[in-house]
């Protein structure tokens, strides 16, 4: 396509008109309905009775009868329990340590710096994920196989807090760091009356990162998890959904949804915050 | 020592002391259990020198699931990536109902993995699943999407295509963002066209972002797996075992830990080309302002 030069100067249909040809409203709209299309399946299925689960009938009554059978069948309060001090624990512990070290690679001069943060950075590339069979060892050495702190520990050192805290630490100007030491504050207490409190929209944007990732972890706690007593409801869904519940797809529906439920609610109500959370976490 | 290197140590210390403990010893360990049997009733593994390679060259699941994993990579990620750029595209214009796109197109990422895979999965049970229930309105003869060798493996890309190209578009509606409007006034005087500006103006200034965003499609076509222990367990006739899902399988099934290491060390050298590959590029391709 070669550049075809306007009658004249003229906003309409040009680049500088933000509202964009119809054809691509009508495209944009079609793949928007696509996407949000499984979604709205599994509400119906979830929402009403078996037999209307493939029969779009809009007179079919809706039920709740789906999510009180999963609830009943599967120890699904002890797995929401579980999977929210798994994400409390594993952020709280991300958030010390990480603000620890991102603000010695960010504010200290130190022999080994540049190679430690170097070291770091790997765990960017080669996360607990993909090292299974090692840490499942060491965790077997440590006695603490299937418990909530299993699951947790090998993510709290997060290279990502780390990388993402540093950056945020960086732009603190460095008078304000020299001010509070001209007044006699340890480095502590300026990071935790300098720092932190500049840095707290990436905190909030971690945070949310974090939550919805180890909310939404599967393969890790399915492998260091054997019990009601630890497992996550991610983990939790898939042994319900892949016991005897036959082919019962509207109360597995019904619990995926419900596994899903708080994320997404929590989503919706601030989608905006989210967006923008994700946004700030990805710009490296 | 000085006193502030030995606060900056200090500081550093849980952090540095968890990532060695779970990821560089990880690492190392598992590339020196690669030379190693696994071990037997409290009995260390023997040196066994290449024979746990020797073993992965003739194993025709490890072949079967490497060439499943460059497959789906190969749709996954350019597939993706080109949906996120299209999406933050419209979502950034002044198009009417964009807050509402935006949220279509953001959902699945926030979902677990194991909740879409089970949606997806009645989406193509054969008989009762609603695509089932559509080809057959269309007249179409009834077809096992998951349990065929030949589409199972393109129904798992398409669930991770879903969940992941809003992700995706979140970095590209940030980096259109920080695109200067002078850029399309000038254009526009120039007589430019949408599509000139799209691949002269555009798509150079938002190279950095397809890096960013190719270097992590590429290491989530290797790292995430959830999707298959749900929806196919690696079946029909190892049609979609990716290459961390036969790793899991014979860690965690066969229990057969020094070949899982020694399959680990493969997925960790993808993973290594991947990061080296991103150092690259972002010396030569890429464009900045």
């Amino acid at each position: 396509m070669s550049a075809k030069p306007l009658a004249g100067w003229r906003v309409r249909g040009s680049l500088l008109d933000k509202q964009p040809p119809t054809l691509d409203v009508v495209a944009a709209w079609l793949l928007g309905a696509l996407w949000i299309l499984p979604l709205l399946y599994a509400f119906w299925t979830a929402f009403h009775a078996p037999e209307f689960s493939t029969r779009f009938v809009l007179s079919a009554p809706l039920t709740l009868d789906n999510f009180r059978r999963a609830w009943a069948a599967a120890p699904f309060a002890r797995y929401f329990a579980n999977s929210f001090m798994l994400v409390t624990g594993v952020l709280a512990g991300q958030l010390v340590v990480c603000t620890l070290a991102a603000y010695a690679f960010a504010r200290f001069e130190f022999a080994g710096k540049s190679v430690l943060f170097a070291l770091v950075l790997v765990q960017l590339m080669i996360m607990p994920d993909v090292l299974l069979v090692e840490n499942y060892r060491t965790l077997s050495r440590m006695g603490i196989l299937d418990s909530i702190t299993a699951i947790g520990l090998p993510y709290v050192a997060s290279a990502f807090g780390i990388f993402l805290l540093r950056q945020a630490f960086r732009m603190v100007p460095r008078e304000l760091d020299e001010a509070a030491r001209v007044e006699g504050a340890g480095p502590l207490t300026v990071l935790w009356r300098v720092y932190v409190p500049l840095a707290r929209p990436v905190y909030v944007a971690y945070g949310l990162v974090s939550v919805s990732y180890h909310w939404n972890n599967f393969l890790w706690p399915l492998i260091v998890t054997n019990s009601v007593t630890s497992r996550p409801v991610t983990v939790g869904l898939q042994v319900f959904s892949s016991g005897d519940q036959g082919v019962d797809w509207s109360v597995i529906t019904a619990a995926t949804l419900m596994t899903s439920g708080p994320l997404l609610v929590a989503f919706l109500l601030f989608q905006r915050q989210f967006v923008q959370s994700f946004m700030r976490a990805g710009i490296r | 020592m000085s006193r502030t290197a030995l606060h900056a140590w200090l500081l550093v210390l849980p952090a540095a002391a968890l990532l060695a403990l779970f990821t560089h010893w990880p690492i190392v360990g598992t590339v020196w259990d690669s030379f190693h049997a696994t071990p037997r009733a409290g009995h260390a593994g023997a040196w066994i020198g290449l024979d746990n390679y020797r073993e992965m060259a003739g194993d025709a699941v490890f072949w079967r699931s490497l060439w499943n994993n460059a497959a789906y990579a190969i749709a996954t990620v350019p597939i993706s990536i080109a949906l996120a750029l299209v999406m933050a595209l419209w979502v950034d214009s002044h198009m009417r109902g964009r807050t509402w796109l935006r949220m279509a197109f953001f959902t699945p990422t926030v979902l677990p993995m194991i909740a879409v895979a089970n949606i997806w999965l009645f989406f193509f049970t054969p008989q009762y699943g609603l695509l089932e229930k559509a080809t057959g309105a269309l007249g179409l003869a009834s077809h096992n999407w998951l349990g065929t060798p030949s589409t199972a493996l393109a129904c798992v890309a398409v669930v991770a295509i879903w969940k992941e190209a809003g992700f995706f578009m979140i970095f590209y509606l940030a980096a259109l963002q920080t695109v200067p409007p002078a850029l399309a006034e000038a254009a526009a005087i120039e007589g430019a066209s949408r599509g000139y500006y799209l691949r002269r103006v555009l798509l150079p200034l938002l190279m950095p972002t397809t890096l960013f965003v190719m270097v992590n499609a590429v290491i989530n076509a290797f790292r995430l797996v959830d999707h298959i222990v749900v929806m196919t367990r690696g079946g029909p006739d190892n049609a979609t075992a990716l290459l961390l899902y036969h790793i899991y399988e014979v860690g965690f099934s066969f229990w057969d830990t020094g070949y899982a290491a020694a399959l680990t060390v493969v997925l960790l050298a993808i993973l290594a080309a991947a990061a080296i590959g991103q150092f690259v590029f972002l010396d030569r391709r890429v464009h900045y302002q």
